[in-house]
């Protein structure tokens, strides 16, 4: 497999996102390693070509952002909104996500092998969301579809006004936010688990050490009791 | 938006090269706050009865000399003026309460920054690379030191707006993010006696910790009650003579990053502006949880 290699000390971000934008085709089967992100914003967005990209560091906002088809592994931490609105793909952040990691992502795996911050998989569109460490608050909330496996334990009001994504969390829940629920975990969401954790890293780890959470259903169907608050 | 840096260095052979390690920090936090910077850096202390005094002009044309002189002749005291610019900072042992009226009767177009034995307090507008230019950021030395980049949001652009606040000697604060209750808060204030100088609603977040510190919290009291009563978004960056302090507000709105290595311990919005920092790649770098105080000692 061919490598390039973009150091970003001496190459502007702008011209390196602008290569990976280029061809699907040419680009297809190609290995990338960005050195020196230090933090940079944006890097590595809107990626949609069959590619592999190392970024050697700390990544800034958004990075990975709407990504379809690439895999984008981050050898650091990486800041606010990192695969937010993915579509397809993967992307893996070896350290730890700050807030909003994996926003309305609606396809592809997002794996997170330290903590993420707050509203973790905020207002999930169809995403699998696997992080090895701890969740902040307001995780999943709003989330519609997707998978999202929490070994470690999640802050306050998790899944609060929840729709149908399934949550499966090893560690405690400081607290459940509204018209979230746990529920039993059945045969088929077990093999869900047991997939992504396998797909991360993690097939060394028992699904069956898991609490499933998800919608109560209470929320989101017009009750006529209600019809007075619109 | 807005830029906040704190860097306190453990290693004493460090101590001389503060500024050029903190200023990329800074100039990092350019896009977060292009409108105006400052500095609050804490140095060797002066004497055990003398106290020094961080004053603005607002014009570089300002005769500091001539203030010095003035001052020494006139009260019969020592004092030593190290001018920069638009600020100065006056030394001294004749006491605070003495020196604040003797200025505000003299020369009541300066602004007194600061006052402490070990702060001096530098800000003014500008992007962050010309207010460090204006003031030679780059060869501070000392301990350690809080910064800002202002990108302002809810009062005017002015030196006086700009961070760091001071709340007592040798203490400063400097915030990322918006109160929504500043007004409120400052009418409380006012009529516990406390004395606000700008509009501006971090002044409101640094005089109520001043209150509640006057009132006999320590920090960490002062900064629960700040959880109950500040409403809006922030990260507080806070320095004392001793230490560096750091909060974020409950939801985690505002962000913070920390590096912690063996020779200092790094604090900035992004990481961007840790990036450069020496043996960064061996610091533990981390983001700090909401609602918990964070401690770095000398």
């Amino acid at each position: 497999m061919e490598t390039l290699k973009f150091d970003l000390d001496t190459k502007p971000l702008r011209e390196v996102n602008q290569f990976l934008h280029g061809d699907a085709g040419s680009l297809s089967g190609k290995k990338i390693v960005i050195e020196n992100p230090n933090g940079a914003h944006n890097v590595a967005v809107g990626l949609k070509a069959d590619v592999d990209v190392t970024i050697k560091g700390h990544a800034g906002y958004y990075a990975a952002g709407m990504n379809q088809i690439a895999k984008v592994t981050i050898e650091g931490s990486a800041g606010s909104g990192v695969a937010e609105n993915m579509m397809s793909g993967v992307v893996h952040v070896k350290g730890f996500a700050s807030n909003a990691a994996g926003a309305t992502a609606n396809g592809g795996l997002l794996i997170i092998d330290g903590d993420a911050g707050l509203r973790c998989g905020i207002a999930l569109k169809g995403a699998d969301i696997v992080v090895g460490g701890s969740v902040g608050s307001f995780s999943a909330f709003m989330a519609q579809a997707g998978n999202f496996v929490i070994l470690g334990d999640a802050g306050d009001g998790l899944g609060d006004s929840i729709y149908e994504a399934k949550l499966f969390v090893r560690g405690t829940v400081k607290s459940l936010g509204a018209d979230c629920e746990e529920k039993t975990m059945n045969a088929e969401d077990k093999q869900i688990l047991a997939d992504l954790l396998k797909k991360s890293g993690h097939a060394d780890v028992s699904p069956d050490s898991f609490k499933q959470y998800g919608s109560a259903r209470t929320l989101y169907h017009f009750h006529v009791d209600n019809a007075g608050a619109y | 938006m807005c830029g906040i840096v704190g860097l306190l260095v453990r290693n004493p052979k460090l101590r001389d090269s503060i500024g050029e390690l903190m200023l990329p920090m800074l100039i990092g936090m350019t896009e977060r706050g292009p409108d105006s910077a400052g500095m609050a850096m804490f140095t060797a202390p002066v004497a055990a009865d003398a106290r020094k005094f961080s004053l603005y002009s607002g014009t570089s044309d300002f005769n500091w000399a001539k203030l010095g002189h003035h001052f020494e002749t006139h009260l019969s005291i020592k004092a030593t003026i190290e001018p920069k610019d638009n600020h100065a900072v006056l030394t001294t042992t004749l006491e605070p309460a003495t020196v604040k009226v003797w200025l505000k009767e003299h020369y009541p177009q300066l602004h007194l920054l600061s006052v402490g034995q070990l702060m001096d307090i530098y800000k003014d507008v500008g992007t962050p690379q010309q207010v460090a230019d204006r003031y030679d950021f780059k060869n501070f030395k000392g301990t350690h030191l809080v910064g800002h980049t202002r990108m302002a949001t809810e009062s005017a652009v002015t030196p006086a707006h700009a961070h760091p606040f001071t709340a007592g000697e040798d203490w400063c604060l400097v915030h990322n993010g918006s109160l929504s209750n500043a007004h409120s808060l400052r009418r409380k204030l006012e009529k516990e006696g406390i004395n606000f100088e700008t509009d501006n609603d971090t002044e409101a977040a640094c005089r109520f910790l001043q209150w509640r510190m006057r009132e006999g919290d320590d920090l960490k009291t002062a900064l629960n009650h700040g959880f109950e009563e500040l409403d809006g978004f922030y990260t507080l960056l806070m320095g004392t003579s001793t230490e560096l302090a750091l909060v974020r507000d409950p939801y985690g709105c505002k962000p913070a990053i920390i590096a912690e290595h063996d020779d200092y311990v790094a604090i900035a919005s992004e990481f961007r502006s840790l990036a450069h920092l020496p043996d960064i790649k061996n610091a533990k770098v981390f983001e700090p949880s909401p609602k918990e105080m964070y401690v770095w000692k000398l």
